[in-house]
């Protein structure tokens, strides 16, 4: 388990390639395991794992490339996902549940049903994002594990 | 209510594909969907998933959701690799010629529940 001390913050930050299905996965799974290993309750990394891995799909499904840079301190869990576009025009119409904007690519592969960023929402304690057009897209997810 | 999976195997005369050492294991609730997005949205643990997908993304987000057990339906059996890696995570998979609708049904005539609304 963690102390209080800064040394005991982990850092890590994962590269996530776009269109790369065959690695969609591997970043939330490392993350998952790192979470399990520093004896986190197992209902707090299941959402934690959830949120990343949602957020790493997006990463592979929408985004031009991008990075999942995960924080762990003694009593939180931060992951954000952050990208170099295209950015969202409209992020309220990007949050209704249902709306989505993925190719056949993603939907024949079982995903972009339009519940991804909804279901960060839900999983996360503190959940920002932000994005520009031309840009990119930056989504913080903070999850109390104290 | 919950099923051990070899209960699970007998109501859908399934064949286990992998894990067959792994079925006293229990679940305490079912979800039917061959959407990955929406089986991450409403998926508790414990929860045994049935699909007629079969790409390496339903073991992964089997994997993710803490999901111990996977039945496929129509009589689909996934690839080899798809195979080693539920071996790997140590995730059991089945086969059933029922159709998803077949195979819920059944289930949830014996009294394994959906958990729709619970957190």
């Amino acid at each position: 388990m963690l102390t209080g001390d800064r040394e005991n913050i982990i850092e890590l930050s994962y590269p996530v390639a776009p269109n790369d299905f065959s690695a969609a996965g591997d970043v939330s799974a490392k993350v998952k395991m790192l979470l399990k290993h520093l004896g986190i309750d197992a209902a707090i990394v299941r959402r934690a794992a959830i949120a990343c891995y949602e957020a790493e799909l997006n990463l592979v499904i929408h985004s031009y490339g991008g990075y999942i840079r995960l924080t762990v301190s003694p009593d939180e869990i931060i992951i954000k996902a952050e990208d170099t576009g295209p950015g969202i025009p409209d992020i309220d119409l990007a949050m209704t549940a249902g709306y989505s904007t993925a190719p056949e690519t993603a939907r024949e592969l079982g995903f972009g049903a339009g519940m991804g960023l909804p279901n960060i929402k839900r999983c996360a304690d503190v959940f920002e994002i932000r994005s520009e057009v031309g840009q990119g897209t930056y989504l913080t997810i903070i999850i109390h594990h104290d | 209510m919950s099923l051990a999976l070899y209960e699970v195997k007998d109501i859908l005369e399934a064949e286990v594909l992998v894990g067959s050492n792994l079925l006293d294991k229990k679940v305490d609730a079912a979800c039917g969907s061959d959407l990955m997005s929406d089986v991450l949205s409403f998926v508790k643990s414990h929860t045994l998933l049935l699909t007629g997908l079969t790409n390496q993304h339903v073991i992964r987000t089997a994997e993710v959701l803490d999901v111990s057990a996977i039945v496929f339906v129509r009589g689909k059996i996934p690839g080899q690799d798809i195979i080693d890696l539920a071996v790997e995570k140590s995730i059991v998979l089945m086969t059933t010629s029922y159709t998803l609708f077949e195979a819920c049904g059944k289930l949830y005539m014996a009294g394994l529940p959906g958990k729709s609304g619970q957190a």
